[in-house]
């Protein structure tokens, strides 16, 4: 099995993640490498399993929908790169006309 | 019975308890010991020594006005995965690397109320991804058995400080094997408990449905004085289970006459190496003799595990870090202009390469026109693996085999070739799949290096599991051996080691290292 380099490209895209040129090699190979492994499955006849999620209880448990912790957010945003009047400043998402 | 040794958390609270030395003592001479030794092993990232005298003052108050618990005073260690509100947690990653979290994990605030003294937080390898702990930010960790050779991973840094007397004990996490492949590589005993036992709220999260918090000590005795502690239902972890805890201590003298152990045959055929099949044989030997008898059984899909965990632990894994995008918290790339750039730059210049090549494989697994042949083949895989094990532990109570086909490897050896790194995890990728949990025991050596046995059980286990390690130990003394490299620095005699403190093993911090309590000497039948 091979992996173009655009596919390494539109996966890295996907994941927000950019790959200089002279690692695309060594990326598509272990792309590759790992899909392998796992073709070597495709023999296994896996129809009517139901797929698994959960290894122990097979449904989450779920609370009453009511306020049971406030969130204190000086101390939440004190790790945040930039803040400002308690929010998160990026750069400009719209361009102004 | 053998006393615990002196440096065990065993020894450590009866100590305590008899007033033989104070908290405030037993938290210096670790320090002391960290100071004087870590430099050759790197298995902290961040030592709390301000926060872990203050912390053993108040457990010695306690037992002065008596209301101290058994473990108040005892020192523990924690991988930092976990976090701690006011010490950075950076998951071994440049990401994290100046991240403080704004509250305590809850194995963390478990283990501060029963008086316990943190002394750090542990190294590892990014994210827990790894089986070396060689792509830590921080570097990687030498094994104290040989420091040339890596101590397993990702618990790495807990594994070594353990192995190395700086530390009692120490939190760990297991998603494929990264409590249990460093406790076998670096001669310890270490506890992945059932999935959702032991809460993982607060436990950055790698890949959330097979991550669990367990512990790395010496014995098996400590990690069920340590495990009664952090183990039960939290509400604030929606896949904690909300089952009774065992009384882990209470069951480990239990007698283990007619126990039925299962052999899966593929783990002591040649795949393994000579050195390990024959000390984990014995081993499993050692357990016949006490009364348990041994059959074979079958895993149908035990091959399946490597790939089916090397697709699911990725796509989980993709999933979870896409919190990370330079907006809330963590690392930023500076000089962007626009919010995309933001998020590929802060991400491409944060992550390490083994985070980035499982990122990419995840993301590949989850994409469009792959997810079903990927993503839900390992899902319907993954059901195949568990319904493997349930039929087995309808024939026996505890699956024995070797916990990694080798015995540690060295240093860089599979660096550039990330299918061997994963294949280390062989023997123990099945327990998180299937969500069982599994203890690695001290069984030997293979040359001069190490050997685990691995004890797997059913679904909430742990106190038969400790039961059966409790009393191999009783009947063996692997536990018991130490590295030469980690003998208490004040008593090693001169010329002995490797290494003769060149890189920061300074007389100052070597004169106040020795241990609380008589040294022990390696006792391993070597």
């Amino acid at each position: 099995m091979s992996i173009s380099h655009a596919e390494v490209e539109r996966v890295a895209r996907l994941a927000r993640l950019r790959i200089d040129p002279g690692e695309l090699d060594d990326r598509a190979r272990d792309l590759a490498r790992i899909l392998e492994l796992f073709d070597r499955l495709a023999a296994i006849d896996t129809r009517g399993v139901e797929p698994l999620s959960h290894p122990v209880a097979e449904s989450q448990r779920l609370r009453p929908d009511t306020v049971t912790e406030s969130v204190d957010r000086a101390a939440l945003q004190q790790g945040a790169p930039e803040i400002e009047d308690g929010m998160y400043v990026v750069p400009r998402v719209i361009e102004p006309r | 019975m053998t006393a615990p040794a002196p440096d065990s958390v065993a020894g450590i609270a009866a100590g305590l308890a008899r007033g033989d030395f104070s908290a405030e003592e037993v938290a210096r001479r670790f320090l002391a010991r960290i100071e004087a030794l870590d430099s050759r092993f790197n298995s902290y990232i961040t030592v709390t020594a301000e926060r872990a005298i203050e912390e053993a003052r108040r457990a010695d108050d306690a037992r002065r006005r008596g209301s101290a618990g058994f473990l108040a005073g005892v020192p523990v260690a924690h991988k930092d995965l976990f976090c701690t509100r006011g010490v950075r947690t950076t998951c071994g990653s440049r990401m994290l690397a100046n991240h403080v979290a704004a509250y305590d994990a809850t194995v963390v605030e478990l283990l501060r109320r029963s008086g316990m003294v943190t002394l750090g937080k542990t190294n590892l390898d990014e994210f827990a991804m790894g089986s070396s702990t060689e792509s830590s930010h921080f570097g990687p960790v030498c094994n104290p058995w040989d420091p040339e050779r890596v101590a397993g991973g990702s618990s790495g840094g807990s594994a070594a400080a353990v192995a190395a007397g700086l530390a009692p004990v120490a939190t760990a996490t297991d998603t494929g094997g990264s409590i249990r492949q460093p406790a076998a590589l670096c001669g310890l005993t270490g506890l992945k408990p059932t999935y959702g036992r032991v809460s993982r709220h607060g436990l950055v999260a790698f890949a959330s449905s097979f991550d669990q918090g367990g512990l790395l000590a010496r014995s098996a005795e400590d990690v069920a004085l340590v495990l009664g502690e952090m183990a039960g239902f939290d509400e604030r972890d929606s896949t904690s289970l909300d089952a009774p805890v065992d009384d882990y201590r209470a069951r480990l003298e239990a007698p283990i006459a007619g126990l039925r152990i299962g052999l899966v045959e593929e783990q002591f055929e040649d795949g393994v190496e000579a050195g390990v099949r024959e000390a984990v044989g014995a081993a499993v030997r050692v357990l016949e003799g006490l009364g348990a008898t041994v059959r074979p059984i079958r895993l149908e899909y035990a091959d399946v595990g490597i790939p089916t965990y090397y697709m699911l632990a990725p796509a989980e894994c993709s999933s979870n870090l896409s919190r990370f995008d330079g907006v809330r918290y963590g690392f930023r790339a500076p000089g962007v202009s626009s919010v995309e750039e933001l998020y590929v730059e802060s991400r491409t210049q944060g992550f390490g390469v083994e985070v980035k090549r499982r990122i990419l494989a995840g993301t590949y697994a989850l994409s469009k026109g792959y997810y079903d042949a990927y993503y839900g083949k390992a899902q319907r895989l993954r059901r195949l693996i568990a319904d493997d094990y349930r039929r087995a532990f309808e024939e026996v109570d505890v699956i024995a085999g070797p916990t990694t086909p080798t015995p540690a490897f060295r240093l860089g050896d599979r660096l550039d070739d990330p299918i061997a790194m994963y294949l280390a995890d062989v023997f123990t990728v099945g327990v998180n799949l299937a969500g069982l949990c599994a203890v690695s025991v001290p069984a030997g050596f293979a040359g001069s290096l190490p050997v685990g046995l691995q004890l797997t059980g059913n679904h909430l286990e742990e106190a038969r599991l400790l039961n059966v390690a409790h009393r191999f130990q009783q009947a063996t003394d692997w536990h018991l051996a130490r590295p030469p490299l980690a003998e208490p620095a004040g008593g090693t005699p001169a010329g002995r080691t490797q290494d003769g403190g060149t890189r920061g093993g300074g007389t100052q911090g070597a004169a106040g290292a020795s241990e609380p309590g008589p040294t022990p000497a390696a006792r391993g039948r070597r």
